[in-house]
């Protein structure tokens, strides 16, 4: 079966039926931010004009998943209602810039020599590269409020590890290939860990904002003393 | 404020509070969870007059015994074909009764059926995360799961004694053998061959099966193409094939994303009956159109608010 090819820009979405209550569209099939760029648009024209029967979307690299109310809408509706808003001006809010503090103290960055090693640069050179990237949201997976952040500078790029390492504590800031992540629960990983944040992608106490960012958002790491990270996280 | 305290004298892994979901967090990475089998448990808070989506116990095949140390509390239990023994009876599930201090209950696996649901007529006491009351097995968080030697409290119990008896047990939760599927979204990375065999062939749940989801056996589904996807949004449902041709259906604790391609997705209403077939049971797609889809998830929406109607009205007043 052949693809409609996709381009950055201009033609429309392919639009994929899944199941009985849920339309994939498609935007291309490669990571690129002016393609992300378009699932974000789209995600804020949903949000700002819902259709009727609209239930939640899914923005992933160069996807989005819109669910619909199967008693109220259908695949073809809700094609059509997508359609309307794919050109609509999109509200100036997207796109935060969010800060995340991080720690590079050897001991809660056990990754970071291999990753300075590997890399042919010192651990200091690794840090201020790390921070020097412009990061961005690009999707949410894997567990709660594990976001995945594009931007990590070539020259500390690394594949992930050949075996997942069990029971990494949660706040852990993780990198593997162009992608960084700040980790939410105690879970195994792959990847290079770095750093740890005191700053809570997710927070279920808060009401209003329990997940920190939004996909589309900008994030900038700032370092912090391991003085300060004690301070924020006692115990 | 009356209550009920009842100690877990046992409890089988995967038994744990659930309610009607936590829906509507997917972009932040968080599945609905809520019943792996949302018709015995809706079946469950109707037969004890609670509203619709009360949070309530969902226990596996691994069972579960309490103990009712103080107070007294009508209850139920819906779902597959369960053994629910209680004050000197043992009867199958889908039962209506009343559990009063110093009664035991124990609730074990039957002849069919992978899940069942205990409803109270009364409030579980146990902890919320994002709006919801439902646990989230890989973190755990939520109400949790239930554990030996720990104390659920009920508040505010009522007796309902007029509502004990049996439950009608519908048609509808019965496990289901043929799965009805929306083909794609990425049957494209499938050879023809493949597809036709994935609708033809039969598959045998495999014994890796849990609330993330259950592994197939069968055929090999090898996508045809080289795996370069990246990830994206998965539903319940979702029938994703890993590189080495192995077909899992994710349930609902499914991860949001990934990036394995999914061959096809099952019908929602066909997902509550296929949750209480057991491992190496088998089971068949079949494959029908998007509208197809949509027409049968109304039909099963129209079928199930008139059973709980008339469940709430009477339990055992249900016909269908």
């Amino acid at each position: 079966m052949s693809q409609t090819p996709f381009t950055a820009s201009g033609t429309g979405p392919n639009y994929r039926p899944v199941g009985g209550h849920a339309v994939l569209v498609e935007f291309g099939a490669t990571i690129d931010k002016r393609i992300h760029d378009r699932v974000v648009k789209l995600d804020a024209a949903l949000k700002a004009a819902p259709f009727q029967g609209f239930v939640e979307a899914v923005p992933a690299y160069a996807s989005i998943l819109v669910c619909f109310d199967p008693l109220v809408a259908d695949h073809r509706t809700t094609e059509a209602a997508i359609a309307e808003r794919l050109g609509a001006e999109v509200p100036a809010t997207i796109g935060a810039m969010r800060e995340v503090e991080v720690c590079y103290d050897p001991d809660l960055a056990p990754d970071l020599a291999a990753v300075a090693e590997a890399s042919g640069l010192s651990p200091e050179d690794v840090i201020s590269a790390h921070l020097s990237g412009d990061y961005s949201v690009f999707l949410y997976g894997f567990a709660p409020g594990y976001a995945y952040l594009a931007g990590v500078p070539e020259a500390i790029q690394q594949p992930r590890k050949p075996a997942p390492i069990r029971g990494i504590a949660a706040g852990s800031v993780l990198i593997a290939g162009p992608q960084c992540l700040v980790s939410t629960l105690t879970m195994p990983t792959g990847w290079w860990i770095i750093g740890r944040s005191p700053t809570k992608i997710l927070d279920a106490a808060s009401d209003d904002r329990p997940f920190l960012f939004d996909v589309g958002d900008a994030v900038r790491f700032r370092r912090i003393s391991r003085a300060e990270f004690d301070a924020r996280c006692p115990e | 404020m009356s209550e009920a305290v009842l100690a877990i004298d046992f409890a089988g892994p995967h038994v744990a509070v659930q309610d009607g979901g936590r829906h509507g967090l997917m972009r932040y990475g968080v599945p609905a969870s809520g019943p792996m089998d949302r018709t015995s448990f809706a079946a469950a808070n109707a037969a004890v007059g609670n509203p619709a989506g009360q949070p309530a116990i969902e226990v596996s095949m691994g069972g579960l015994v309490l103990d009712c140390l103080s107070g007294e509390v009508t209850f139920a239990v819906a779902g597959g074909g369960f053994i629910v023994e209680h004050a000197g009876d043992k009867r199958g599930a889908w039962m209506v009764a009343t559990l009063k201090a110093g009664e035991r209950l124990a609730i074990r696996p039957g002849h069919w059926g992978s899940w069942t649901y205990l409803a109270f007529a009364g409030h579980i006491e146990a902890k919320s995360w994002l709006g919801s009351m439902s646990t989230h097995s890989l973190s755990g968080l939520g109400g949790g799961r239930l554990a030996a030697g720990q104390t659920l409290t009920l508040a505010d119990p009522e007796v309902r004694d007029d509502r004990n008896g049996p439950i009608t047990c519908p048609v509808i939760a019965r496990p289901r053998s043929e799965l009805r599927v929306v083909v794609g979204p990425q049957d494209r990375f499938f050879s023809k061959e493949t597809l036709s065999n994935f609708l033809s062939s039969p598959f045998r749940l495999s014994d890796a099966y849990d609330r993330m989801g259950v592994r197939l056996q069968g055929p090999s589904l090898a996508p045809s193409v080289a795996l370069d996807m990246p990830s994206e949004a998965i539903v319940r449902g979702s029938v994703q094939v890993a590189g080495d041709g192995v077909a899992t259906i994710l349930l609902a604790d499914h991860q949001t994303t990934g990036g394995y391609p999914k061959i096809a997705t099952v019908v929602d209403s066909d997902l509550d009956a296929f949750v209480q077939l057991r491992p190496r049971d088998h089971v068949g797609f079949l494959a029908v159109t998007p509208q197809q889809a949509v027409e049968h998830i109304r039909l099963r929406a129209a079928t199930m608010s008139h059973y709980l109607a008339a469940v709430r009205d009477g339990p055992c007043n249900a016909i269908i």
